[in-house]
């Protein structure tokens, strides 16, 4: 089980609270988990990651155990804490003003 | 007795705006979609009910929305507007190559008979279909292949294809118009697209009379009279009688002729409105003076229309899908600006009053008369 925090816009959209979880299917990565988060929540599809290519939207970071991951590979594992529940991966809209 | 339903997109939500035929008092719901930008909202001629939003947002892309009360309640729909086959290149700014890409959705335009069936035109520019209420969304390939797209370039605010006209007296006949290629026309429900551009001239192209490439912003088409079709180009007030065959400059003793939105009266065909706007690198009124010019002959002959519009010190831009009317006798003439204002006449332009004026930058303003 994988702890995710979604920004407030996508929390909305997903009518959800602060933190959701979700079990990613094999390793945990990036991949594993936007799969699962957009399996579970397919009103996310294309917001986070586009639609085809599944590359990360370039307004869009993660975040996890104080480290930015937005330009790891999305096939790469996440930190241990994130696998074992310990740490959220947090999804966060760029600081970009608007 | 008949009410009036107004549907503004703004910078960071819609709002829904109601009001009994008189068009006196006004009741204001939102923001729904909060923080977002709803560039259009459109209600089904066919069950007023049915409404369709485009919610987009620079972070989190586009998000598309159908409403089956009217506004009360909302579900999302499709979002994936997938280009059909190779997708090819139009030009950037500067005239290089630039790859097709999706960024968001600026018009929707429900069909005319079928709630579930409704039209969507996307920047980088294509046309989309849906047949099953929003779920679901295919391209109408033919336009963006006909063979003019790698001629085709991005105005200003992005490479968007922002008006869908469809013909009230031939369902196989839609018109459409794009920021900067002009505008086209199919005869057979999209399957084949012709530019109809003839008459137009644009002197910020090399070949200012070329088959594509100029920076129509709006088109306009009286559903009594459909061949009939009038055009805001960027600099220009265009005229066709001929269903876009050719076009004849209209803008007559208007004191500036850049502008983005045209509308036409609901009953009177030649009656039409437009927003001058001082010029294209200054996006606001003539001399701080915010007017709707009216022509009761087509174009040509111009009457600048401001009791209740402030006569000084304004300095808003009213955007091109932010004009609309509503189908009541006298007719309602509805426009929205990047103040946040939306102004309303319920005497066909003679004067107006602001039914709400504090509300996010308005990118768009439609009007459903109800029963």
């Amino acid at each position: 089980m994988v702890r995710v925090v979604l920004p407030q816009h996508l929390r909305t959209l997903a009518r959800v609270g602060d933190e959701v979880t979700v079990t990613p299917i094999g390793a945990i990565t990036q991949k594993t988990v936007l799969d699962a988060l957009e399996a579970t929540y397919p009103v996310l599809q294309g917001t986070i990651r586009d639609h085809g290519s599944f590359k990360r939207r370039p307004f869009v970071r993660f975040f996890a155990c104080e480290r930015d991951l937005s330009h790891e590979s999305p096939d790469v594992p996440l930190p241990e804490a994130v696998a074992r529940g310990e740490e959220p991966l947090l999804v966060v809209g760029a600081i970009a003003g608007g | 007795m008949s009410r009036v339903r107004v549907l503004a997109g703004t910078r960071k939500g819609a709002f829904i705006l109601t009001s009994d035929g008189k068009r006196k008092k006004w009741d204001i719901t939102g923001p729904h979609f909060a923080g977002w930008e709803i560039y259009h909202m459109k209600g089904s001629p066919a069950d007023p009910d049915r409404i369709y939003a485009s919610q987009t947002s620079g972070w989190f892309g586009q998000v598309m929305q159908r409403s089956s009360d009217g506004g009360k309640s909302w579900e999302t729909v499709g979002n994936k507007f997938a280009y059909e086959g190779t997708t090819g290149t139009h030009q950037w700014y500067d005239g290089t190559p630039h790859p097709w890409e999706f960024k968001r959705v600026w018009h929707l335009e429900p069909s005319l008979k079928d709630p579930d069936t409704v039209y969507a035109g996307i920047e980088d520019a294509a046309i989309f279909k849906s047949t099953d209420g929003g779920k679901e969304w295919a391209e109408l390939p033919g336009l963006r292949g006909h063979g003019t797209g790698p001629k085709w370039q991005p105005g200003a605010g992005g490479m968007c294809l922002h008006t869908i006209l469809l013909d009230p007296k031939d369902p196989k006949r839609i018109f459409v118009a794009i920021s900067a290629a002009g505008a086209f026309r199919t005869d057979d429900g999209g399957k084949s697209w012709k530019p109809i551009n003839k008459g137009l001239y644009s002197k910020y192209i090399p070949e200012p009379t070329a088959e594509v490439g100029h920076c129509v912003h709006r088109i306009a088409q009286p559903k009594s009279k459909p061949k009939t079709l009038y055009m805001q180009k960027h600099w220009d007030v265009m005229r066709s009688d001929d269903a876009g065959d050719s076009w004849t400059e209209v803008s007559g003793n208007l004191p500036t002729d850049f502008g983005f939105v045209i509308d036409v009266h609901a009953h009177e065909p030649e009656t039409i409105y437009v927003v001058p706007i001082k010029s294209d690198s200054e996006h606001y009124p003539l001399d701080g003076k915010l007017q709707v010019f009216r022509s009761k002959t087509g174009g040509n002959e111009w009457q600048a229309l401001k009791k209740g519009l402030p006569q000084k010190n304004c300095y808003v831009n009213v955007l091109r899908d932010a004009m609309a009317v509503d189908s009541l006798d006298k007719c309602g003439i509805y426009f929205g600006t990047t103040g946040g204002q939306i102004y309303a006449s319920a005497d066909a332009g003679d004067e107006w009053s602001a039914i709400a004026r504090d509300l996010p930058a308005v990118l768009s303003v439609e009007v459903q008369t109800l029963k």
